[in-house]
């Protein structure tokens, strides 16, 4: 118990938060976007999966890191396009649609896979790219803030980056403000000859971007080869911090960072004898632990502001029937 | 105006239309897969068209596929006719089965209790996994689809534990539980085939199925809250009552399915991970309409293709995973209301213009 | 007018088709002077807002041409009718509340500066544009916070920033008070002085009257006559519209109040903000007698109704029904004492538009004896209880398992009125029973609220039609923000203009007045 603790005081623990962090915090910024123009998606798993697969393949036959990423982020794309297709032209059904691109890209990544390699289990044998450590040179010498902010992934930072980025983007920007238009009342955009379907369009490319780069990141950063289904419900789990962030970039981010760091707690216990099983279960139960909780805040919230008001309003009227 | 029993008709012609060329366009990008990546593709295409006719047991293992799918089916169109996209069936099949093997390894029965001991144990798990994402949607605002998936997560480790542990046997030689009592196995009723007598309890659960949603008052407040829960509440319905129970019951079949699955397929749980019942029950129900009667025709469709891609993945060098591509791709059409709009609505208007023409003729 | 007759605005020959088959223009011709505000008049569903949406670039008509100022155009977006000119103001509308007034006026022609949004340019030229047409609006307010009347003035001048030169109004006064409408006539006035040509779309013919040049009167589907406003009377107008003559008024007895059977004593309620809605409102509800309620939508009604019909708790204060408290009760017990409701908004309380009539009608009584056995539904005893409401309620349909959405508007409202008409209720709770449906299912429904009246049943009609309520209402009060500011004994007397006046709160009751209505 004792090195348990000793390790979640430690930098090693903030440094693993921020590394199991990483896919949640870009995921989820993409969510947010798409959440705020109005529609809900749960494709997210699919786009990092298809990306990660992507994002190897890609690497691996130019060994060139940046059309790996290119690769993985075009077949994220491609899934978040299928979405919108199928959800704003055709009119689907976004819950079901998401549930069958889901099952294509956990079915179709292992069928691309076997087809490329004749594995259909992981990509160990293709020779993949991984993406640079970063060391920022003054940054590194502070103790403790350098050891934890210098030498991290360059995805880590790209995280890091997209939470002020979808910030400004949704709150200065002409797109932006269409955007949270749109998401409020689509009939008043439209009305304005504004057509929502583009601007869903273009709030679903750029979180198809983000969720690109996070998937690019679990094959390319987080591990260094594809396995099948190896998001492993990940592109859920930022939904939920999205969720629970109230759609807000900032608590989002807190969210995504809650989950990373479960992920990371789960691993600390690996010190102690818990059952492995427990240790693998704790991010998703932690998921719901933090549904729950927001959920009876809610609930307390509101019961809090009736009875206040309820008991202010009869305060009141003692004291006008003293007068 | 053009009569409603003609428009109505049109609808019909168009929904059809739509769903075999849903089936079509799915099974055309099939084909290009199968072309691009075998070196025999026609032999390929023609186990995977024709496979599952070629030899009993494989005609008998469809049906084995089908049996499970059966129980998902249904309990995932209670509750998609309810509108609540609960992907806990998943789970709930999975650790129904771990609670029936529980039972079927731990407690001795009876031949004739033993199974459905095992069965009752899966099933209220199975109603358990399921209400609880019922439980925190309705109580606790969180959105269900998250926290089923979540769930599912939870019930495979929890399983696995259970598996691994208390239930393991160190002398199968891999992560497989004790062997089941003979009293608890569902025997088998065709020769030559694996096909038991879960398919009796299998139809039993389609018309139990299809008797709730269609005929009882419970299955009224079920359509009623689904089709708009405002108008339910406002009508002195219980909504919340309504969503908890009818998932439960979604689940109760599927952790059912889970047990059946278990005792007449296998001598002792060896699953390594989810089996994807519940999301192929997901598929099963999309394409029956969330209709119980029709699970049983969409439930056969999956289960011939699935038999087809194993076929061929075992005797050709295509992999088993294109059933998953042609899944998806049929529930994307096939929840496409638009697909195909324009020209239905070409030819409605066209038939509504010759008719105020000839109407203003007369 | 120099070019009076000059049409900056032709449609020609519109058919337009929706995808059911439904056909909401046969051939239109509409034709609009330049300069002029036109009338466009027509009975719900006559297919008034089709043809300006379709005059928006919103609709895609089947056959057709229009030409705006003497050019054929083909119009296949609100964008494209904005740059050539056209613009709409929506019944509904079309605003973000949560944005402030400036950032909805310059949505799709945002300012910018080094690329990012330019908040400050945006209010400026909502000032500018504002006080150039004399509509006086706060562009740092945000939407959700303004009057109706204000969101209105926002809509207009919305327009006006882009520059159109025909500016189409739907409905435009039925959420004002008579007030509101007087205001929006001067400015309408103002702005037709100003070269602005105005198509104005009503069925309230006095307004028609008071204000259009010209007017088209459509009838299912088809344009029945342009004619210039002086030389029609209103039952010209109303004949032409109906196709036949007046309409007839439900005929009304003096009513017989009978005992107490629904009281309200010192309700009070906060909404999730926190907000008070409701302050301390009491009345009494009799047998036999209709209670109206007069206000401006969003002052109390819907939570006065939802608390009663149990949707909604009670938080402070108490409601009787029958001498029984409702505290507590689920809206089914509430309705098993005998109370049925109608409720605002149809579409989200009161039908399931998926579902058949039969399952709609059905609702509150499928566990009832007659209707069910053993927890399994008598579906034959359910169909032909159905047929005979469609029968009594005169409901055009395909028969009892027709979908609702396939029907009318107001062949819906009369399914909630069979289902809620048909509980021999004690208690009924109105509210806007005859919103936005056609002259004939109003006429039934009204006549059917006054022969519930006199077999003995509580009636409280909440309306936003001052008319309907003049026409049904045996008392009156008045709400606003959140209280009785008024209370009217018999209704002899009273006029518009006075209810008007103590709905926006420019007068209220003493407290002993006020307090007539329930000691």
């Amino acid at each position: 118990m004792q090195s348990v603790f000793g390790y979640i005081f430690s930098t090693d623990f903030v440094v693993a938060i921020l590394r199991m962090s990483t896919p949640l915090i870009l995921c989820s910024m993409g969510v947010l976007l798409v959440r705020k123009s109005g529609i809900v998606c749960i494709a997210f798993e699919s786009m990092m999966l298809a990306a990660s697969f992507g994002g190897v393949l890609g690497s691996a036959y130019s060994q060139n890191l940046f059309v790996g990423l290119l690769c993985g982020v075009a077949l994220s794309v491609i899934f978040a396009m299928l979405f919108g297709y199928f959800v704003l032209v055709l009119r689907a059904n976004n819950m079901l649609v998401s549930l069958a691109l889901n099952t294509l890209g956990s079915g179709g990544t292992v069928f691309m896979l076997f087809a490329f390699t004749g594995d259909r289990g992981s990509s160990t044998n293709l020779h993949s790219l991984q993406f640079p450590d970063i060391e920022i040179p003054l940054l590194r010498e502070i103790p403790v803030v350098g050891e934890i902010l210098s030498g991290r992934n360059l995805m880590t930072y790209l995280a890091l980056l997209s939470v002020p980025v979808v910030y400004f983007l949704l709150m200065k920007t002409p797109l932006g403000l269409r955007i949270r238009a749109v998401g409020e009342n689509e009939d008043a955009a439209r009305s304005l000859g504004s057509s929502p379907q583009r601007i869903r369009f273009i709030a679903l490319l750029i979180a198809g971007v983000l969720a690109g780069m996070a998937g690019c990141y679990m094959s390319m950063g987080y591990v260094s080869y594809f396995t099948r289904d190896m998001i492993s419900g990940r592109g859920f789990i930022a939904i939920a911090a999205q969720n629970l962030g109230g759609s807000m970039p900032i608590p989002t981010l807190i969210w995504a960072l809650v989950f990373g760091a479960s992920n990371a707690i789960a691993n600390a216990f690996q010190a102690i004898n818990l059952p492995p099983e427990f240790l693998q279960m704790f991010p998703y139960a932690a998921t719901i632990i933090g549904l729950l909780l927001v959920g009876m805040k809610i609930n307390a919230d509101e019961k809090r502001v009736t009875r206040r008001s309820v008991e202010k309003s009869r305060a009141g009227a003692a004291e006008e029937g003293n007068g | 105006m053009l009569e409603v029993n003609r428009v109505k008709k049109i609808d019909a012609i168009f929904f059809v239309i739509r769903d075999l060329l849903a089936v079509g366009i799915a099974l055309v990008v099939s084909f290009l897969l199968i072309f691009i990546v075998s070196d025999d593709a026609w032999e390929a295409l023609s186990l995977f068209l024709f496979g599952p006719l070629q030899t009993v047991s494989r005609v008998g293992y469809i049906v084995e596929k089908m049996i499970p799918l059966l129980f998902t089916g249904v309990g995932v169109s209670l509750m998609f006719r309810c509108k609540q996209v609960n992907m806990g069936s998943e789970g709930a099949f999975y650790l129904g089965g771990v609670i029936s093997t529980a039972v079927a390894v731990k407690l001795a029965l009876p031949a004739g209790i033993h199974p459905v001991a095992c069965m009752i144990a899966a099933g209220l798990v199975g109603a358990l996994v399921c209400g609880t994402t019922a439980v925190l949607h309705t109580k606790f605002h969180a959105l269900t689809i998250v926290t089923s998936l979540m769930l599912n997560y939870i019930c495979l480790y929890f399983g696995q534990y259970l598996i691994n542990n208390p239930l393991w046997d160190p002398s199968a030689g891999f992560q497989a539980s004790y062997k089941y009592a003979e009293t608890a196995l569902l025997p088998k009723i065709f020769s030559r085939t694996n096909i038991h007598a879960g398919l009796f309890i299998a139809l039993l659960a389609v018309v139990f199925g299809h008797f709730l949603i269609e005929k009882s008052t419970l299955g009224y407040k079920i359509r009623t809250v689904g089709y708009n829960p405002k108008f339910a509440a406002y009508a002195g319905i219980n909504v919340t009552a309504t969503i908890i129970l009818c998932q439960m019951i979604g689940g109760f079949l599927a952790g059912l399915g889970g047990a059946v699955e278990q005792l007449g397929m296998y001598k002792r749980f060896e699953y390594a991970g989810l089996s994807g019942h519940g999301s192929d029950g997901v598929m099963i129900a999309v394409i029956a309409g969330n209709n119980p009667k029709y699970v049983p025709i969409s439930a056969l469709f999956l289960a011939y293709v699935s038999v087809g891609a194993e076929t061929m993945a075992r005797m050709s060098d295509v992999p088993s995973e294109v059933v998953s591509i042609v899944q998806s791709i049929i529930i994307m059409f096939v929840v496409a209301e638009k697909f195909l709009a324009g020209w239905k609505h070409k030819v409605i208007a066209g038939q509504s213009i010759k008719q105020m023409k000839t109407s203003e003729v007369k | 007018m120099a070019d009076g007759n000059e049409y900056v605005l032709s449609m020609q020959n519109i058919t337009k088709i929706y995808s059911d088959g439904f056909v909401a223009n046969k051939n239109i011709d509409f034709s609009v002077r330049k300069g002029d505000i036109h009338g466009l008049v027509g009975e719900n569903g006559a297919g008034k807002s089709t043809l300006m949406k379709v005059l928006f670039g919103q609709e895609h008509p089947e056959t057709g041409k229009i030409f705006f100022k003497g050019k054929e155009v083909s119009i296949s977006s609100p964008l494209a009718a904005l740059r050539l000119g056209i613009g709409m103001v929506h019944q509904h509308f079309m605003l973000v509340p949560s944005l402030t007034v400036a950032e909805n006026m310059v949505f799709g022609v945002e300012p910018t500066k080094f690329g990012f949004f330019d908040y400050k340019d945006a209010a400026r030229r909502t000032r500018e544009v504002a006080e150039k047409f004399g509509l006086p609006v706060d562009p740092d307010m945000r939407v959700r916070d303004l009057y109706v009347g204000q969101k209105q003035r926002v809509e207009i001048l919305k327009m006006l920033l882009r520059n159109v030169e025909v500016l189409i109004l739907d409905e435009p006064t039925a959420v004002l008070t008579p007030q509101e409408t007087q205001e929006l006539f001067v400015q309408l006035v103002n702005l037709k002085k100003q070269g602005y040509t105005i198509v104005f779309i009503s069925h309230k013919l006095g307004e028609i009257k008071q204000i259009c040049d010209r007017l088209t009167v459509l009838r299912d589907g088809r344009s029945i006559a342009t004619v210039d406003v002086d030389s029609v009377s209103e039952q010209d107008i109303s004949r032409m519209m109906v196709g036949r003559n007046a309409i007839n008024t439900v005929v009304k007895t003096p009513a017989h109040p009978g005992e107490v059977r629904l009281s309200a004593r010192h309700l009070n309620y906060f909404n999730a903000f926190g907000k008070q809605v409701i302050r301390d409102i009491s009345f009494d509800l009799r047998a036999g007698k209709i209670l109206g309620v007069a206000g401006i939508e969003g002052n109390g009604q819907r939570e006065i109704s939802e608390m009663i019909t149990g949707m909604d708790r009670v938080q402070s204060g108490e409601i009787r029904i029958g001498g029984t408290p409702i505290q507590g009760k689920t809206v089914r017990q509430i309705r098993e004492m005998q109370l049925s409701h109608i409720s605002e908004d149809r579409m989200t309380y009161g039908v399931a538009a998926d579902a058949s009539i039969e399952d709609n009608v059905i609702a509150d009584r499928y566990y009832k004896k007659g209707y069910s056995r053993r927890g399994f539904l008598s579906r034959k005893a359910i169909r032909s209880e159905t047929e005979r409401l469609i029968g009594a309620f005169g409901i055009k349909c395909d028969g009892p398992r027709a979908m609702v959405k396939t029907l009318s508007g107001g062949n819906i409202q009369k399914v909630v009125a069979a289902r809620e008409f048909s509980n021999a209720p004690q208690v009924l709770i109105a509210n806007q029973p005859t919103r936005g449906i056609d002259v004939g299912a109003s006429e039934l429904i009204r006549g059917k609220i006054v022969a519930l009246r006199d077999e003995g049943a509580a009636v409280l009609l909440i309306s936003a039609d001052i008319t309907e309520l003049m026409e049904l209402s045996d008392s009156l009060i008045v709400l606003c923000g959140g209280q009785i500011v008024a209370y009217f004994e018999s209704l002899e007397g009273v006029t518009e203009n006075e209810l008007g006046e103590y709905m926006l709160g420019l007068k209220t009751q003493s407290k002993e007045e006020i307090g007539r209505c329930w000691k």
